[in-house]
C-alpha cells in the first residue's frame, strides 16, 4: 500500500503516532504500522525523524497534453450571476495566465434565456463564454446540467473546470467529476498553478516546510488548497493523472477582477443533447425564504454571537450593536445548534466563510471549527468573560468581560469616536 | 415485501472536540470520541419513520472504515436498523471521493435490490459532500441532495422532498429507486433503546474486504486508483495574539477600543 513504514529505519519513537490526525498508527513488535484508517494525508512523513515513513505511490506521466484552458461554472439562478461565479472569472483569470499567455479563462453559462450574461462574463474578465440553453435547463437539475456540461468537458477538453462551492455546485460537481471519472477536490480556499506563488502563500500563511518544494519545478498541475478535518489541518490536494482537474471554491474567498464594460470575448454557442426524459426529477416549486437575507460574505462588518450569550434574546444586543455600526449578524454553530438563531448566520467550517473589515465575537469561545470561517478577518475584536478562550489567541483586540455590560458602552461610544480620540491624542 | 432502504454513514472523529496546542502547533488527539456523523443519523432518522410508518421496511446500514467502524454500525443497529455491513480492508486505504464511492456502490449492489438510499449530506471530517452523488452516479441514480423535508405517497414509490438553497428551498418530486442526502433540519435523531442495544451488541455484522465487493485495488479503490492525491498538509499558521483592553470599568474599556479602532483607520 502506499504509505508504509520501513521496518529497518524505524526506531519506534512514536512520533509519527502524536502526528497522525486520523489516528490511523499504531504499535506493533515495537515498531510503528498504519492501519486502515490511513487517509494518506502524509502528516506521518513529515514527523518521522528517521525517515522511516514513505509514499510509495508512483505517480505515473499521462499524457494530458490534449486538454486546455480553464472553465469556470458561471452559476446563474433566475437569469442572474451568482457572485461566487464572477469571482471565480478573476481567479480563473489569475490562473490561465500563470499556465501560459496563450490559456484562456471560459465561462460556461447554462440555462435559457440568460444571452444578457455574456458580457457580464467579458466584463469580469472572461476569455470565452460557452452558451448552453434549452427550454429544459431553464432551472437546475442535477441530471440536465450534469449531461450538458459532461457532453462539453467531453469535446472541447478542459484543463481545469471549476465551481461555486454552493448547494448547486456542491450537487452538480461530484456527479460531472464521477461521470467522467476525474478527481474532484470539495471547498477550496486556495488555487495555484506556478510553485512559486504556492511556496510564497504556503511560507506566509502556514507551518509548510518549503524547503521541500523545489521552485524550479515547472509543473502546471493545479495545487488545490482546503480546510479539511474540522479546519485543524489544510490540505494541498492534486489530480496528477487524469483531467480535467477540477474543483468547488468557498463563495466569498477569491478576487473579482475589476469590471470593465469595454472587454469582449469570444461566443460558442452549444446546442445541448437534451430530451425531456434524461430528467428524472421534477421540480414543483422554488420558494424564496421570506426571511431578512444575511449577506455575511458581503458583510464589512460582522457582529457574531456564541453560547456566551446564554438565551435567545442574546441576539436582539447583538442585532442592535449590528443596527448601530452598519453591520450583520452572525453567529457560531453552537448558538445555531441551541436553535437561538437561523443556520444562514452561522459563521465557520459548516457556515458562511467570512472576511469582513471587522468581525466582533460577542461570547465565542472559539472553537476550531468557527475559527476556521473567520480567522482571516482584516480585524477581529473578542469579548468574552473567560479569559482563556481560545477566540483571544486570533483576536487583535480582546476584552475580558460581561457582554451584557460592555457591548452597550462600544454601540454608546460608537459615534463619538472622532471625539474621543481628538482627546485621548491630547 | 416491504420497502428497501439503504443508509450509508460514517464514524467520524468528533472534530468539535479537537483543540490546538497553541505551543506546538499539533493536534490534541487524547479523548477525541468518534461518534456517528452528524447528517448520517438524520439520513438513519428518516429510514427509521419510514419503518414506524410501515413496518415491513427493511434497513440496511453500510459504511466503509477500519474495524472499530462497527461500533457505529452497533449503535444504527440499537436504534432500529435491521442489517449493517462494514466494508473493511488494507486496499480500500487512502481512498478519495471517487474511489470511496465505487467500494461503497459495490457494497450496495452486493446487497441487492432497494428502493431508497438515504445518505449524510457531508462527513465533519472531510466536509466534502461529494461521496453521497458519486455513489448515485455509479449506481446510475437520481439524486436530491440537501433535503430539509421528506414525503413519501401511498404508492411508496413516489417520492416529494424540499431541497434546502441558500435563499430558500426548492420542492422536487422523484421517483424510486433514488439518492437522498440529509440535512440536520430534516428531523431530531432518536436515542437507542436498551433492549435495542442488547440485541444490537449480540448481532452479526459481516465484514466485506476487496475481493467480497469485487473491487480492484489498482483500478478502482484504494490510494493508488484514487485521481486526487495530498501533494501536502500542513496546520494554518496561528495569528499572533493581540492586544487586550483592559479598563476602569466597562465604559472605559468600550472607549478605549473605539479609539484604537479609530487610530488604526478601522472605523
Amino acid at each position: 500500500m502506499a504509505i508504509v513504514v520501513v521496518k529497518d529505519k524505524c526506531r519506534g519513537c512514536k512520533l509519527c503516532i502524536k502526528a497522525c490526525p486520523f489516528d490511523a498508527i499504531i504499535m506493533e513488535d515495537k515498531l510503528a504500522f498504519i492501519t486502515e484508517k490511513c487517509t494518506a494525508c502524509g502528516q506521518c512523513i513529515e514527523a518521522c525523524p528517521f525517515e522511516a515513513i514513505i509514499n510509495t505511490q508512483e505517480i505515473k506521466e499521462v499524457d494530458l497534453s490534449d486538454y486546455k484552458n480553464i472553465w469556470v461554472f458561471a452559476e446563474q439562478r433566475k437569469g442572474k450571476l451568482m457572485n461566487v461565479a464572477l469571482e471565480l472569472i478573476g481567479e480563473g483569470y489569475r490562473l490561465a495566465r500563470e499556465i501560459s499567455e496563450d490559456t484562456k479563462v471560459c465561462a460556461v453559462l447554462v440555462g435559457q434565456d440568460i444571452e444578457h450574461l455574456v458580457n457580464e462574463c467579458y466584463a469580469y474578465g472572461a476569455d470565452q463564454v460557452y452558451l448552453i440553453q434549452d427550454e429544459l435547463l431553464r432551472n437546475y437539475t442535477t441530471d440536465g446540467y450534469t449531461k450538458v456540461i459532461t457532453d462539453a468537458v467531453k469535446t472541447y477538453k478542459p484543463e481545469i473546470v471549476v465551481y461555486g462551492a454552493t448547494h448547486i455546485g456542491r450537487d452538480l460537481a461530484p456527479r460531472v467529476a464521477a461521470r467522467l471519472n476525474t478527481g474532484l477536490t470539495a471547498d477550496c480556499t486556495r488555487l495555484d498553478v506556478d510553485i512559486n506563488s504556492y511556496i510564497k502563500y504556503a511560507a506566509e500563511n502556514t507551518t509548510l516546510d518549503v524547503s521541500t518544494l523545489d521552485p524550479k519545478d515547472t509543473s502546471k498541475g493545479l495545487k488545490q488548497t482546503r480546510p479539511a478535518f474540522g479546519g485543524n489541518l489544510m490540505a494541498t490536494i492534486i489530480c496528477p493523472r487524469t483531467r480535467p482537474q477540477m474543483s468547488t471554491v468557498r463563495p466569498g474567498v477569491m478576487q473579482k477582477k475589476e469590471y470593465n464594460p469595454e472587454a469582449c470575448g469570444e461566443l460558442i454557442e452549444i446546442t445541448p443533447a437534451i430530451g425531456e426524459k434524461d430528467i428524472r426529477t421534477e421540480i414543483l416549486e422554488i420558494v424564496k425564504s421570506t426571511k431578512e437575507i444575511v449577506s455575511l460574505t458581503d458583510a464589512k462588518i460582522i457582529c457574531s454571537g456564541g453560547r456566551g450569550l446564554g438565551e435567545a434574546c442574546g441576539f436582539d444586543l447583538i442585532k442592535e450593536f449590528a443596527d448601530k455600526v452598519g453591520g450583520v449578524v452572525g453567529a457560531s454553530r453552537a448558538a445555531v445548534d441551541s436553535g437561538w438563531i437561523d443556520h444562514a448566520n452561522q459563521v465557520g467550517q459548516t457556515g458562511t466563510t467570512v472576511k469582513p473589515n471587522i468581525y466582533f465575537a460577542c461570547g465565542i469561545s472559539g472553537a476550531i471549527q468557527h475559527l476556521a470561517g473567520m480567522q482571516t478577518s482584516d480585524i477581529i475584536v473578542a469579548i468574552n468573560k473567560d479569559p482563556d478562550a481560545p477566540i483571544f489567541e486570533v483576536a487583535d483586540y480582546g476584552i475580558v468581560g460581561d457582554l451584557y455590560k460592555v457591548i452597550p458602552e462600544i454601540i454608546g461610544a460608537w459615534d463619538q469616536a472622532e471625539q474621543l480620540y481628538d482627546q485621548s491624542t491630547k | 415485501m416491504g420497502l428497501r432502504i439503504i443508509v450509508c454513514a460514517k464514524q467520524v472523529p468528533d472534530t468539535n472536540e479537537i483543540k490546538i496546542n497553541p505551543k506546538t502547533g499539533t493536534l490534541i488527539r487524547e479523548g477525541v470520541p468518534s461518534i456517528l456523523n452528524h447528517d448520517d443519523a438524520n439520513a438513519l432518522e428518516e429510514a427509521l419513520r419510514i419503518k414506524d410508518r410501515y413496518p415491513d421496511t427493511h434497513i440496511t446500514v453500510v459504511t466503509m472504515g477500519p474495524p472499530q467502524a462497527k461500533d457505529m454500525l452497533i449503535e444504527c443497529l440499537a436504534k432500529g436498523a435491521d442489517e449493517a455491513v462494514l466494508a473493511s480492508d488494507r486496499a480500500l486505504g487512502g481512498s478519495d471521493t471517487w474511489a470511496t464511492s465505487n467500494a461503497i456502490a459495490a457494497a450496495i449492489q452486493k446487497l441487492g435490490e432497494y428502493d431508497i438510499i438515504f445518505a449524510g449530506r457531508q462527513a465533519i471530517d472531510g466536509d466534502t459532500a461529494q461521496v453521497g452523488p458519486q455513489i448515485a452516479e455509479k449506481l446510475g441514480l437520481p439524486q436530491v441532495t440537501y433535503v430539509q423535508d421528506f414525503q413519501l405517497e401511498e404508492d411508496l414509490k413516489t417520492i416529494t422532498v424540499k431541497r434546502a438553497l441558500e435563499d430558500g428551498y426548492e420542492v422536487i418530486r422523484l421517483k424510486t429507486p433514488c439518492m437522498l442526502t440529509t440535512i440536520k433540519e430534516l428531523n431530531k435523531p432518536r436515542y437507542m433503546h436498551i433492549a435495542g442495544i442488547y440485541q444490537a451488541c449480540a448481532a452479526d455484522i459481516p465484514t466485506w474486504n476487496a475481493a467480497d465487493l469485487n473491487v480492484d485495488p489498482d483500478k478502482e479503490v484504494g490510494l493508488d486508483a484514487s485521481p486526487t492525491n495530498v501533494f501536502r498538509s500542513f496546520t494554518p499558521l496561528p495569528k499572533g495574539k493581540g492586544q487586550m483592553i483592559e479598563g476602569d470599568c466597562e465604559k472605559d474599556i468600550g472607549q478605549q477600543l473605539i479609539i484604537r479602532l479609530k487610530s488604526k483607520h478601522i472605523i
